[in-house]
């Protein structure tokens, strides 16, 4: 019987590419597969070519809306499809000398959306006084990402619901699934009962409820070589299960394609499953989704300082085409007159009804 | 062109060979191009067919799943399970679907057996 996932990369899988000095751990072996074999041989259309059908290219940005900032690549997980390839062992976390340059942008930028994200940016030292002072910045929607079990990880983090509550942010969480086996099978054993702990917590000081103003939002990531399905169906089967099994309350489920870089360009490989995968991204290809894509409205800031049409630009080190490249020389103005940099991982985002960190975008 | 004839030569082999290949479900598009006006025609009802209806595109793809078991098709077995993930149906659902299908296959079969019942009765003194 054909396993799902080969014996060997779940055992490895404990352990980043990187501390595994897995040749996928540098980017430039990524963006050799992604721009070689089936899009080399013309089998399938170079992205560019793509989105040059529909007088896309080069893609331009539109009004700047998210400023997104990864405050560094550890976290307690290591979860299969990590497109960041997080986990205990990283240590790219940022400063606080780079987190005050953070705040200057804060406070002047024209985005109404704050996003934090990791790893897990709860284990940066200097989380909790960097979310009191970026939320005096008064943004409308301050979200961060939590993963869900670092609110069980350690008794440091207990309070962590409180904590969000007292500055108003829009806890935004991993849950893979609404089942046991499903959801340890991607991001680790023990991560369901402890994920669906952490919910009944939020839940608890009112985030998720119904009425509540403190926002709750799952995302879902498919545990696999397989696109996610419906948004919305899959937003009332998850409400559904988490109501009637556990009590669980949230407001908006996110469906995220994942994107075939870092520990899932790994997976799709080990398991035969990389070309199948490419074909259906590029099948599924939607033209409506690309006006709307992320980087047209989202800079991407990594835990150094540096500047990324998006999050998985940063984790293949593709840096902003623009004068501007790192947060200390910021301008909002001469940042959005550049051209994004694309590949053909970028496909993932205009897959179905497309996808971005906020779910569908068509 | 030398490639292009080893491709085909490739092509040639493979078909000798087997006739399911994994990569054909791709090209199932194509079976338009002989006969464009009915492939399209079937396209767009297959397409309706599992839309949100009285039932919901959950349903009907369990209901495909269990068919293509009971039809053997090795292709609608692979698509079927894909779509099955991409809509967070469980391997349990999945499988129950599967013997809902053999239940009915070798319920068929067995019902014949009232055939044979009855001709054997009908034959005996």
């Amino acid at each position: 019987m054909e396993q799902s996932i080969l014996p060997q990369i779940k055992k490895a899988a404990k352990k980043s590419l990187k501390a595994r000095d897995n040749e996928l751990a540098e980017t430039n072996k990524q963006l050799e597969i992604l721009n070689g074999g089936v899009f080399a041989d013309g089998e399938l259309p170079y992205f560019k070519d793509k989105i040059a059908e529909i007088g896309q290219f080069p893609l331009r940005p539109n009004k700047l809306e998210i400023l997104q900032i990864n405050v560094g690549y550890m976290c307690n997980q290591v979860c299969e499809h990590c497109h960041v390839d997080a986990g205990p062992d990283r240590k790219e976390i940022m400063t606080r000398e780079t987190m005050e340059l953070c705040l200057e942008v804060i406070r002047n930028t024209g985005a109404h959306t704050l996003d934090l994200t990791g790893g897990a940016p709860e284990m940066n030292p200097n989380f909790r006084w960097f979310v009191e002072e970026a939320a005096k910045a008064g943004i409308q929607d301050f979200i961060v990402r939590s993963n869900l079990t670092i609110i069980r990880a350690n008794k440091k983090y207990y309070d962590l619901p409180e904590f969000f509550k007292k500055h108003n942010v829009h806890v935004v969480s991993s849950m893979p699934h609404y089942t046991r086996g499903k959801t340890d099978k991607q991001r680790g054993d023990g991560v369901f009962d402890k994920s669906i702990k952490a919910l009944q917590e939020l839940n608890a000081v009112g985030y998720g409820m119904p009425e509540s103003e403190l926002r709750l939002d799952l995302v879902y990531n498919p545990s696999g070589a397989f696109l996610p399905g419906d948004q919305m169906a899959m937003e009332r089967d998850f409400k559904k299960a988490l109501d009637e099994d556990f009590g669980i309350q949230f407001h908006n489920l996110f469906a995220i394609t994942n994107l075939p870089i870092s520990r899932f360009l790994d997976y799709l490989i080990a398991s035969d499953n990389y070309e199948d995968y490419m074909y259906a991204l590029v099948e599924a290809y939607n033209p409506a989704a690309v006006s709307n894509v992320m980087c047209t409205n989202t800079i991407s800031v990594s835990w150094d300082g540096w500047l990324y049409d998006c999050d998985f630009n940063q984790m293949l080190e593709l840096k902003v085409a623009s004068k501007v490249k790192h947060i200390k020389d910021y301008n909002e103005d001469l940042l959005n007159d550049r051209n994004i940099v694309i590949s053909q991982h970028c496909y993932g985002c205009t897959a179905g009804a497309g996808s971005s960190c906020q779910g569908t975008v068509a | 062109m030398a490639l292009k004839a080893i491709s085909n030569q490739k092509t040639q082999n493979k078909m000798a060979n087997s006739y399911y290949d994994p990569a054909d479900l791709r090209k199932f598009g194509k079976i338009t191009e002989w006969s464009e006006d009915l492939g399209n025609k079937f396209f767009d009802y297959y397409g309706k067919v599992f839309e949100e209806g009285a039932l919901s595109a959950r349903e009907k793809s369990l209901i495909a799943l269990a068919v293509a078991h009971v039809v053997k098709c090795p292709y609608c077995i692979d698509a079927y399970t894909k779509d099955g993930l991409q809509r967070g149906i469980t391997k349990e659902e999945m499988m129950e679907a599967v013997h809902a299908g053999a239940a009915i296959e070798s319920g068929a079969t067995l019902v014949h057996g009232v055939q044979m019942m009855n001709k054997y009765n009908k034959l005996s003194m």
